[in-house]
This record gives structure tokens, C-alpha cells and sequence, in this order.
């Protein structure tokens, strides 16, 4: 059993993650910062709802249910991952409850200048050693700490200078646990090199469907000079997940980031997005779309740096939101003094599909600079009554209509995607979610 | 076909109907006239199955089926089609996609197999040449940026593409200049084939010239209180509705 604790400064922390987290490093080579993020997240604990940040995302239960650290034994095979290929050709990285499992991966015969292994195998990676750990904060986010404080496994994938690969990436992250609650901290470094082009697709799934399972993952992505990261989050979790999602990108001059975030299940799903557009010209899109049903709620935190001057950023979030599901957006932009010549929007459109369906909306700019184009617009509607005469008055039952109108609501999230493969693989699967 | 047997409707609690009788066989063009708030587009939304009116008597049979117990996407499913005066933008929802859903919804009804993508074009680049549709607005979002009249047309090019038995056109020449009604109607005309029969609900007299009524009646408080053949709309415009309220408000008080 866990007992809860809640020292005097009231912060909320449970037996079993400080047992972790005094438990760490288990990667000997990153001690130092690994010790530093387990003290930063005994400082930080839990967060409550008092938590700016956390209003609308009660965590606390994390606290009080009683989680065993996932076991680090691989049973899948490549057989058993076929199924959830994205497509046909793509590179296969399996985390298996966290941990690389390099039997059900496809790292055999990777492209000249991509990298892709297990951070146990990549240390002297002179570019792992540079960028690994260096970007997440875990100072200001205790999800990020404690994540660096308990991981036992991190998947890097490298793409070396002028690198350019149009085949996807996939990061496969698979929960098989069925013992136990389980806690899986998955922690992931990209880095597209000089001139390099990737795309990268996460994908988590889960077969145990009873116990209450904990994803903290972090992923840090590097997008250096000139370099292309397109980049797709795909949280498809059962009901009984609680995932909680942090994802850093480091922008260098003349970079381009692409990042579109589907989150079709999960129980309560937080993703926190952490875009520094770092030097002159950079390009960044974030799409996000939800779909969320039965009690599901769903958390996007976006936030957008502009540091440095010519940048473009373009957000677009759009979530349906049916039955008692709860939905939040949180949409920051930041526009630093130096960063003239800004241009930076963020749309954010929700359809609430019952009585009952809630959206919390809160756009949030912060601009400091002085010769700027920045934009942001939030919505909250139902679906147009008329639109639906219109297609039942041709033929088309009232379901397939819903269907068909909501499939058209978040489809144009999808369209962002550059890899037509994904593109199509992702519209199947939220065709199948419409149903 | 269609029979409509002293029919009431109301919308928002008030009473626009007010016990319509009205006969279509097959094959026969109807032209409904009258003057504004007669009644015209409550029939059309009523005989399409609007929920907002509400239907406090009478009744509607349609092939010998209670059509006012059928929900909308039956009553198109049986072959009745509604060109709607204000066609809806759907964005996001391609006009080839939407049509293929739709005919595939009626097909499978009517216990036909499913056309694939392939004969689906096939029937759709003939239907095209109807109304002289280019490719490009079928790929895009239905009526989505198409002018007043691209949406027309487009709705009788979904009308050729459901071959419907029953055509209710609502008002489709409003806002078309003389090019766009000339195509509408000689799509409307294409698809006369001596079975298929229209009701024709119009403002104007003009329409008429293209598409050839074989009745025309005159709808006023919500009643039909004068039938009669393609002459009497050429009366109608030249003499406007005074004479007909008139008359028929005479007979009232009397």
C-alpha cells in the first residue's frame, strides 16, 4: 500500500515515487543531472489543482494509487507489432513498458547517417552526449523530474548532417503489464542535425486494459540549422491510462518544425508542449486535435517562444468533446523584446457534442516586441443543425452524418501531415474512432 | 405519387398551413406560386421532413406510405428530393465524397449493390455534363465559395445523381441570372422522363418559360385557392396576386 504524504509546505508526494526517485540514477553516465531532477521533483511533488497550470487537471490520485515501476521485460516480437505499423516501410523502435525492446524493433538495415538505438548503447554519441537531458526543464515541471528521475531506458534517434529521410520513423511504445499498476517512463531524444529531414511518428498502445497504468513521457527534439522535424504524437491509450506527456523543441536558425498531436484515448491525457523558436527564421506548426468521450479528459498546454526575430509559428487545436469528456486547451505564446518581426497565430475551434461535454479554453499571449503579427481565436459551438438536415435530406442517416461532419471538423488537423502514408494511416484511424 | 390530403403545419406556434390539398401523379410537373409568407417553402421544408415544422393535421402519402412518419433521410431514401432555396456550406466534406456516401445510402435501402470509386465516377462525369459542372467543383467542399448559382446547380446535379422519383425544386431560380437559369432548368428538363414528377415553388413567372408546367397553382394563407395551366402564371405576371387576394378574402368574409 502507498500512504499518502503531504509535508508541511503541502506538497503532495507518495511513498512509492519517492522511493523511485531516491532510488535513480539508473543511468550511470547523466548521475549528476538524473540527482539534480530527483531533488527538483521532491521540491515540486504532485501538482494540485491550486496549481495555475493544473486547474483544470486534477493529477492528485497519482498520488494515492499504488504503482509499481514497470519491469523491464521485453516479450513482444515483431510479429506482435505489425499490426500498429504506420506504414508498410517504416523503422520500428518498440518501447516495451519503457525499455527498448530490440527484438521487436527493425533497426537491422537503418539508412547511412541515422542513428537509432537505446540511450545504453548510444553514450558515446558525441551528439547524445550534448543534447541528452539538456532540454526539458525539470526545474519548473515535476512531471519532467520525475521522469528524469526514474527512467531506465531512453530511445535516441540521430539524423546526421544533410541526412534526409522520407521514410517514417516510428517510436512504438507498447504497455503489455497486467500484474499491476504500472508506472512507464518513457523518455525520448531526436535530433535532426545540420540540413538533416525526418519524420518521426509516436504511437503508444496498450493490451492491459484493467489496471491503472501511468505513461510520464518526455521527449526532447532538436531541430538544428536548416533541419526538417515532422513530427506526429499519436495517444490512442485505453480508458485506465493516465499519460502525461512533455514535449521540448529546441529550434536553431533557418529550422522547421512540424508537430501534430492526436489524442484519440487515454483516461486523462496532459500533453506539454514547449516550442523555442531559438534563432532567426524559424518555422514552427502545432496542430493538435481531440476526441474524447465517456469521461475522458484531455489537456493540451502549448506553449510557443519566440526569442529571436523573422519566425512564424502557426497553432491549430480542434476538439470534439462527447458525453461527460472534458476538454483544455491552454495556448501560450510568448514574444520576447528582441523578436521583431513576428508572426505568430494560434486558432483553437471546439465542438462540444453532449450537454454534458466540457472545454476549457485559455489563449495566452505575452508580447514583448513591438513590430508584430500575432493572432489568436477560440470557439466553442455544436454541430451546425442545418449542415445535418442537409446531408439526412440526401440520403444519409443521422449517424453517418454526425459521422461525416465531425470526420470534416478534424480532418484538417490531419491535413498538416507531410508524409502522405501517416497522413492516410491517421484518417483511417480516426474514421474507425468516428464510427 | 403523392398525395397531400388537408394538410396543417405550423413553425414557432404559427399556423403557415392551413389545410392543403394537393395531387402529383407520376410524371407531372407542378408549379407552385403565390405571393411572400403564402406558405410555399413551409410545404417544401414539411414534405422534406424540417423538424422546426411541426405538422398539426392531415396527411401526406407518398407511393402509398405515410411520408410524415418517415424521417429525412427515408424520405430521400424513397425518392424524394429537396432542392433547397438556401443550400448549406459544408466545409471539409468533399462534393465527390458526400455524393458517393449519399448514393451508396440509397442504393444499399433499395437493396442494390454499393458503387466502388470507379463506377461512382463514371456516373458522376455523366451527370456533370447536365449541368455543366467542372471537375474542380466536385473536389471541392460542398457549396463551400461556390456563387448563388453554382450552388443551384449543384443541387440539381445531386438531384441527377439521386434520380429521385419526386423533385421538389424550392424557389432555385431565385438569384440566378439568365445563363444559370437557363442551365438549371435544362437539367431539370433532362430529367423529365415522363415518370419523375416536380413540384416547382417559384416567385416568378419566369422559371416557367424554361421549365414547362403542366399545372400551376396558386398558394395563399397557406391554402390552394386557384389551380390551373401554364397560362395562369403568364396571368399571374401580368396581372399580379392582387385580383387572387381579393378574391379569395372576399370569399373568406363572406
Amino acid at each position: 500500500m502507498s500512504t499518502l504524504q503531504e509535508t508541511k509546505n503541502t506538497i503532495l508526494i507518495s511513498a512509492v515515487f519517492e522511493n523511485w526517485v531516491n532510488a535513480s540514477p539508473r543511468v550511470n553516465a547523466f548521475a549528476a543531472t538524473i540527482q539534480e531532477a530527483a531533488h527538483s521533483f521532491l521540491k515540486q511533488g504532485i501538482p494540485t489543482t491550486k496549481h495555475e497550470e493544473w486547474k483544470y487537471t486534477n493529477v492528485t490520485k497519482l498520488a494515492t494509487t499504488d504503482f509499481q515501476i514497470s519491469a523491464n521485460n521485453n516479450t513482444l516480437k515483431k510479429v506482435d507489432v505489425k499490426e500498429m505499423k504506420v506504414t508498410a516501410d517504416a523503422v520500428i523502435v518498440v518501447l516495451e513498458n519503457g525499455v527498448v525492446n530490440k527484438e521487436a524493433s527493425n533497426l537491422e538495415a537503418l539508412p547511412k547517417g541515422i542513428h537509432i538505438g537505446s540511450i545504453h548503447d548510444m553514450l558515446d554519441n558525441a551528439v547524445v552526449k550534448k543534447h541528452f537531458l539538456q532540454h526539458a526543464d525539470y526545474k519548473t515541471e515535476p512531471f519532467v523530474a520525475l521522469n528524469t528521475a526514474t527512467f531506465s531506458d531512453a530511445v535516441c534517434i540521430i539524423a546526421d548532417a544533410n541526412v534526409e529521410m522520407e521514410t517514417p520513423i516510428q517510436l512504438m511504445m507498447v504497455n503489455t503489464c497486467f500484474e499491476y499498476c504500472d508506472y512507464v517512463p518513457v523518455r525520448i531524444l531526436v535530433v535532426a542535425d545540420k540540413n538533416a529531414s525526418i519524420h518521426v511518428v509516436e504511437t503508444f498502445e496498450s493490451f492491459s486494459h484493467t489496471n491503472s497504468i501511468f505513461v510520464n513521457a518526455v521527449s526532447e527534439v532538436v531541430v538544428a540549422e536548416n533541419a526538417k522535424v515532422n513530427y506526429v504524437k499519436l495517444q490512442d491509450d485505453p480508458l485506465n491510462t493516465t499519460h502525461i506527456n512533455y514535449h521540448r523543441v529546441a529550434m536553431a536558425r533557418d529550422s522547421y518544425q512540424h508537430l501534430t498531436t492526436l489524442s484519440l484515448g487515454g483516461g486523462l491525457v496532459r500533453n506539454n508542449l514547449n516550442i523555442r523558436l531559438g534563432d532567426v527564421n524559424c518555422t514552427a506548426y502545432l496542430n493538435g486535435l481531440t476526441v474524447a468521450r465517456h469521461k475522458q479528459l484531455v489537456d493540451h498546454h502549448t506553449a510557443v517562444d519566440h526569442a529571436m526575430p523573422h519566425c512564424y509559428s502557426n497553432e491549430l487545436y480542434k476538439n470534439l468533446i462527447d458525453d461527460q469528456a472534458q476538454g483544455v486547451f491552454n495556448g501560450k505564446i510568448f514574444v520576447r523584446k528582441d523578436a521583431q518581426k513576428t508572426n505568430a497565430f494560434q486558432s483553437n475551434k471546439n465542438l462540444l457534442l453532449s450537454d454534458d461535454a466540457i472545454m476549457n479554453a485559455k489563449p495566452q499571449l505575452e508580447i514583448f516586441a513591438d513590430d508584430v503579427k500575432c493572432s489568436h481565436g477560440a470557439t466553442i459551438g455544436q454541430l451546425d443543425d442545418e449542415s445535418l438536415f442537409y446531408l439526412r435530406a440526401r440520403g444519409i442517416g443521422e449517424d453517418a452524418a454526425r459521422a461525416l461532419l465531425n470526420h470534416a471538423f478534424a480532418a484538417e488537423v490531419m491535413e498538416g501531415i507531410a508524409h502522405e502514408g501517416v497522413k492516410e494511416k491517421m484518417l483511417d484511424i480516426l474514421n474507425d474512432k468516428l464510427k | 405519387m403523392l398525395t397531400i390530403k388537408d394538410l396543417k403545419a405550423s413553425v414557432e406556434e404559427k399556423q403557415i398551413l392551413n389545410g392543403l390539398n394537393f395531387e402529383v401523379k407520376p410524371g407531372e410537373v407542378h408549379a407552385i406560386m403565390g405571393p411572400n409568407g403564402s406558405g410555399k417553402s413551409t410545404l417544401a421544408s414539411v414534405l422534406a421532413g424540417r423538424e422546426e415544422y411541426e405538422v398539426t393535421g392531415g396527411e401526406v402519402m407518398f407511393n402509398g406510405e405515410d411520408l410524415l412518419e418517415m424521417s429525412p433521410e427515408d424520405r430521400a431514401r424513397a425518392g424524394v428530393f429537396l432542392a433547397f432555396q438556401y443550400p448549406v456550406e459544408i466545409p471539409g466534406v468533399s462534393n465527390a465524397n458526400f455524393l458517393k456516401t449519399a448514393v451508396n445510402e440509397v442504393r444499399k435501402s433499395k437493396g442494390l449493390e454499393v458503387l466502388d470509386s470507379k463506377q461512382f465516377l463514371k456516373i458522376m462525369q455523366e451527370k456533370m455534363k447536365l449541368v455543366e459542372m467542372d471537375k474542380a467543383m466536385t473536389q471541392r467542399s460542398v457549396n463551400e465559395g461556390f456563387s448563388g448559382g453554382e450552388k443551384k446547380r449543384n443541387e440539381i446535379f445531386q438531384m441527377a445523381m439521386l434520380e429521385p422519383s419526386l423533385a421538389i425544386l424550392d424557389e432555385t431560380d431565385s438569384g440566378l441570372d439568365i445563363d444559370a437559369l437557363r442551365i438549371v432548368a435544362n437539367g431539370v428538363n433532362a430529367l423529365r422522363d415522363g415518370k419523375r414528377s416536380f413540384i416547382v415553388i417559384t416567385h416568378y413567372q419566369r422559371l416557367l418559360d424554361y421549365i414547362v408546367p403542366d399545372f400551376v397553382h396558386v398558394l395563399y394563407k397557406g391554402r390552394i385557392v386557384k389551380s390551373g395551366t401554364k397560362d395562369l402564371a403568364l396571368e399571374l405576371e401580368e396581372k399580379g396576386y392582387d385580383w387572387i387576394k381579393e378574391e379569395v378574402d372576399a370569399t373568406l368574409n363572406a
